[in-house]
């Protein structure tokens, strides 16, 4: 210890260690089993579980097996009744003891997270306690409103959900607060380098006498994971963690019926215009990528500076990271912890090194000897620097300049990630452009990292899909009312192309075509297939679209970008022209419906004329919600389109199912390219003439014939596709659902009859399935 | 006041409408400034003894008497127990870095501090307001000067600022600095009056231009005294300048800060923005009077291991 008299020569700091005799002796507990149906298992098949700072072993862990999945799903499909039956009210007493139980030992949890994760102290207890806390008060209040605010939803039932290392207690808050708000039962699979909260976390649901069941807590690596995953009696998997996990989540739920919400990777953008307050923008990137190591999804890894300022935004970052403080996680006085592993430090030390290797220059601050990285800069780097593409998950930001504000927005956009983003300018009208115009699930305006439990965070693009927190979170819980229990729609024979005759019999030949970028185009194929109306007689021929004719249909709707930016009064109006014309060629649909077999033509027609009212109404009233965070911040919740959705279409009703899929899609901004009923198309193929004369965009509405299975493939792999619905039978869904692993673009299946004349043909899945919301954080204050 | 004097240089107002502070993220950062940096044991009381090394212990009140300033001049002396010094380890008593009075009581300050080295500040330019004729102000520096007194803190214009007339308020300070000969001028900006911290960051930046010595953030009269992130705007103020002119300026929060913690997370505020240099008297003081009562009972725990009571201590 140094005297007075020598510190107040150095002005040093020196330690302030946070005891960790406390959770130390909490794990004398261990070696710790599973916890199933309300109580922990014998421990088996133990692993060690360290702490990165020092590397000494901190407790033993059982590896889950498939049976402890097992029995854990047994256990929460056997609580399931019980607690979804329950009033919300006692749901949400169960919530808030959660919550007051997490404060009454906040700094056991912290101390806990810290020994395990290699956080910092301060993080620990001022950020993730503080947050996942918030987290179950915010779910108890869902808890008790769940029923008035969610009308004829329901619970999915069992919860599987698989959490990641880097905020161990705060991820387990935000799923199981609200899977048990709206009256799911859960299992649980904490990450394998860090269980320890969630078993501490496990303690408390007995002692608030949680009924048996309803949290279970599997620990385990990998395969604790993919057994759950594949269990069969798990009803929602959730996951956050990386984009190649997901990726094999979402192939091994395929066409299970399991309904599936990601939370993946990101390669945020962090833009600094010219006339920010470049000081509050360095303190932004602090806590955007020297915030918990690096290891954090949303992080703004990739710095967009201005030209203008680039080179005094540089110095300042550099000097600002010489004097972060890498060390001890449990000093309070440290900025930089423990990277979590040394296989992640080795991740994050490869991928520096190979960036280097291509070009880049490292600048980087200090860290001790150890599982320690030092916080890092790389400048000379372009997108094509694999630092730049690559999730780093380390304390490892990339800086390049851009001129313009589009470019900025080009270079931002440039990238297979959309998660997070940060906007830094003082100009509100250049940062809600930008924040409008950027593919991210999240966008802070001069900030970075905010979270609240009532602010929607989830991702775009390869960040994967579905949204935690508030009423866009609550939502990944509850099922819509749907189609329960009606049977399954059969398959179609796929057509064949021609010769299999027929034609004009000495009228004017009809020649109906694929209708791609606002023109009738013939297939790519130069083949036709025979359309057989109900009593078997060729009706007509239609085009065989093929893989090149989706690609052009993609491209197309790709182009069509006006309509995304049009108002949602233009839409309604183009919607209600629309109708007016399907209202003027009544007779010819009518007729056209007759040739294919409709049991009801007229009523197919006035029904489908009802729809497009409907969906103009909707063009400009799907709002999106300013949320209750904290004081002084403006928290917009925005729907916004994907972009270009596939709609695969059931067979029948020919019309009604083109109409009732494709409009609310359309209506809220979105182009579509669309696989029409495999058995009756020409219905929905002569709707072509309608969008025409409608004043619809071309490339907005895009209609390709053929074989359905084929074609869905083609659209579900196809990375341009931004979402996909897919009213098919369930071996197409199937298919659907794990193509589109490739892009993790959202899926929206369903393989039941629905009866699309009623309620259920306008549901509002349909149009909420049509938009995802990006949440936009705006601090404010003169 | 050892330190190298600022001259000035050519101001450049041009840029002080480019200026860009966005409030809501000073305050963010000023929250967790001190939320990031934690003094425990030794390290506490070495930087509260410097907290009183770097201290203005001040008495500005309608009430002050010659009696009232000299037994605030003694604690200047003596600002801790005997039984704290020893207990401390400190081969010497520390003292405040000055006492800060109005014109009219430095000449009793200045004999009540003879022989001990600490300089008497004299607030002066109409204080607290600064609403008098120009040559009535000069004129009271150069009294409070006359007196004795090593520092002045002059009070700025505020309707200069609220008007953007830069000019005028360079030109005001430059004639203060002037008028303070050999004294060293520390600018109050008032920085409560001035509510905007883009007005904040350009008045630091005129003041500087104009050769204060010390940028100084409040009267102690104002709704709003000396706050963190008013500290932080200021403190990146002086730290452009020094990049861009070579010269170092000073810096003083002054008003409401009654706590040794308040101490501390000041000084840690010049620790990371500035640097160790900005820890020493020349470049650092604490406008305060009650702080040190709090810092001396926190100090007298650290040495006993009991808790203190005021009544204990000697009164300032």
């Amino acid at each position: 210890m140094p005297s007075i008299s020598e510190v107040l020569d150095s002005m040093d700091y020196g330690p302030a260690p946070e005891s960790a005799d406390h959770a130390l002796k909490w794990l004398e507990r261990g070696p710790f089993g599973h916890f199933i149906n309300g109580a922990f298992t014998a421990p088996d098949a133990l692993f060690t579980t360290d702490n990165p700072a020092t590397g000494a072993p901190l407790a033993q862990v059982s590896q889950g097996s498939a049976a402890d999945i097992d029995a854990a799903v047994a256990a929460a499909r056997a609580a399931f009744g019980d607690w979804s039956a329950r009033p919300g009210h006692e749901r949400a007493r169960y919530l808030y003891a959660m919550a007051r139980h997490i404060q009454k030992r906040e700094r056991l949890f912290a101390v806990l997270e810290v020994l395990d994760n290699g956080k910092p102290i301060r993080e620990a207890r001022d950020i993730d306690i503080p947050l996942a806390v918030r987290h179950f008060y915010h779910h108890a209040g869902w808890a008790e409103l769940v029923v008035e605010e969610f009308p004829n939803h329901r619970p999915h039932g069992v919860c599987g959900q698989i959490i990641p290392w880097n905020f161990p207690l705060l991820m387990l808050a935000w799923k199981i607060a609200p899977a048990l708000a709206a009256g799911n039962t859960v299992v649980l699979k904490p990450a394998e380098y860090t269980p320890l909260t969630a078993l501490l976390f496990a303690e408390i649901c007995t002692e608030i006498g949680l009924p048996p069941g309803v949290v279970n807590i599997v620990t385990g690596d990998g395969t604790t994971g993919a057994a759950l995953v594949a269990h069969e009696g798990v009803d929602k998997i959730a996951f956050t963690g990386s984009t190649a996990v997901g990726r094999e989540i979402r192939r091994a739920t395929a066409g299970t019926g399991k309904a599936l919400t990601l939370e993946l990777g990101g390669k945020s953008p962090f833009i600094v215009f010219a006339d920010a307050d470049l000081d509050a923008a360095v303190e932004g990137v602090v806590d955007a990528i020297w915030f918990n190591q690096g290891e954090v999804c949303c992080a703004g890894s990739r710095i967009l500076v201005a030209e203008a300022v680039a080179p005094r935004f540089e110095a300042l970052l550099r000097a600002r990271m010489g004097r972060l403080r890498a060390g001890d996680p449990l000093d309070k006085g440290t900025d930089i912890g423990a990277i979590v592993h040394p296989r992640q430090l080795e991740r994050i030390t490869g991928l520096v090194d190979q960036a280097q290797a291509q070009g880049a220059t490292v600048h980087a601050g200090t860290a001790p000897q150890g599982c320690f990285c030092p916080p890092m800069l790389l400048t000379d780097v372009a997108p094509a620097n694999i630092a730049v593409t690559e999730e780093i998950f380390g304390p490892v930001a990339v800086m390049m300049t851009f001129r313009t504000p589009p470019e900025a927005l080009e270079l931002a956009n440039n990238t297979r990630y959309g998660l997070a983003a940060s906007v830094w300018t003082e100009n509100i009208g250049t940062a809600m452009d930008v924040a409008a115009n950027l593919r991210a699930g999240v966008v802070w305006i001069n900030a970075t990292n905010l979270f609240d439990a009532n602010a929607p965070f989830g991702g775009m693009r390869e960040s994967g899909f579905g949204r935690e927190g508030g009423r866009a979170g609550m939502l990944a819980y509850l099922a819509a009312p749907g189609p329960q229990g009606r049977a399954p729609l059969a398959d179609s024979p796929a057509p064949v192309p021609l010769p299999a005759g027929g034609g004009a019999g000495g009228g004017i030949d009809r020649t109906t075509k694929l209708f791609i970028g606002g023109a009738f185009k013939r297939a790519d194929a130069g083949q036709s297939w025979s359309v057989h109306g109900a009593g078997g007689d060729v009706i007509g021929q239609a085009p065989w679209g093929s893989r090149k004719d989706i690609r052009n249909a993609v491209e197309a709707a790709a182009k069509a970008t006006g309509w995304g930016r049009a108002t949602g009064h233009e839409r309604a109006q183009v919607l209600y022209f629309l109708a007016e014309n399907m209202d003027r060629r009544r007779a010819e649909m009518t007729e056209a419906l007759v040739q294919a077999g409709s049991p009801d033509p007229a009523a197919e027609v006035d029904c489908s004329i009802r729809r497009a009212f409907l969906h103009a109404a909707w063009a400009d009233k799907l709002d999106g919600r300013v949320h209750a965070t904290r004081s002084a911040h403006v928290t917009l919740a925005m729907n916004v389109p994907h972009g270009v959705m596939g709609v695969i279409c059931p067979d029948a009703p020919a019309l009604l199912g083109f109409v009732s899929l494709v409009l609310p899609a359309i209506a809220m901004g979105n182009r579509v390219v669309v696989v029409p009923s495999q058995t009756q198309p020409l219905p929905a193929l002569d709707f072509g003439q309608l969008l025409v004369s409608s004043d619809v965009p071309g490339g907005v509405v895009n209609i390709v014939s053929g074989p359905r299975a084929a074609l869905t493939r083609v659209l579900a792999a196809h990375d341009g596709v931004d979402a996909l619905c897919c009213v098919a039978p369930p071996e197409v869904c199937a298919m659907a659902e794990a193509e589109a692993a490739g892009n993790l673009k959202p899926v929206w299946t369903e393989s039941a009859q629905r009866d699309w004349f009623g309620p259920a043909g306008q549901e509002a899945v349909f149009r909420e399935f049509a938009v995802q919301v990006k949440t936009v954080w705006t601090p404010y204050g003169a | 006041m050892s330190h190298a004097r600022n001259p000035g240089t050519p101001p450049d107002f041009a840029a002080l409408d480019r200026l860009a502070v966005n409030r809501p993220a000073t305050e963010r950062r000023a929250a967790t400034l001190t939320a990031r940096r934690s003094l425990k044991n030794v390290h506490q009381a070495a930087w509260l003894v410097n907290a009183i090394r770097c201290m203005d212990l001040t008495t500005l009140a309608g009430d002050d008497t010659p009696d009232r300033v000299r037994r605030l001049c003694a604690k200047a002396r003596r600002p801790l127990a005997d039984h704290i010094v020893a207990g401390l380890g400190l081969e010497a008593m520390p003292v405040c870095g000055a006492v800060c009075v109005y014109p009219t009581m430095v000449a009793p300050a200045v004999r009540a501090l003879e022989g001990s080295g600490i300089p008497v500040a004299s607030v002066a330019t109409g204080f607290p307001a600064g609403l008098m004729p120009l040559d009535l102000r000069l004129a009271e520096i150069r009294y409070a000067v006359d007196q004795g007194a090593a520092e002045i803190d002059i009070v700025i214009t505020r309707a200069h600022v609220l008007a953007a007339d830069w000019a005028a308020l360079h030109d005001e300070i430059a004639a203060m600095r002037e008028a303070c000969g050999p004294a060293h001028l520390k600018a109050i900006l008032a920085t409560g009056d001035l509510v905007t911290l883009r007005n904040v960051a350009a008045s630091s930046r005129v003041a500087m231009a104009a050769g204060a010595d010390f940028i100084k953030t409040s009267t102690g009269k104002e709704g709003v005294n000396a706050t963190l992130p008013v500290g932080l705007v200021m403190t990146r103020a002086i730290r452009d300048y020094a990049a861009a002119t070579g010269h170092r300026v000073g810096f003083k929060p002054a008003g409401g800060m009654k706590t040794a913690k308040d101490a501390l997370n000041w000084q840690i505020l010049m620790r990371e923005e500035l640097g160790r240099d900005w820890l020493e008297p020349g470049l650092f003081r604490l406008g305060a009077s009650s702080m040190l009562g709090d810092i001396e009972r926190q100090l007298d725990h650290h040495v006993t291991g009991r808790y203190a009571a005021a009544h204990r201590h000697a009164l300032a």
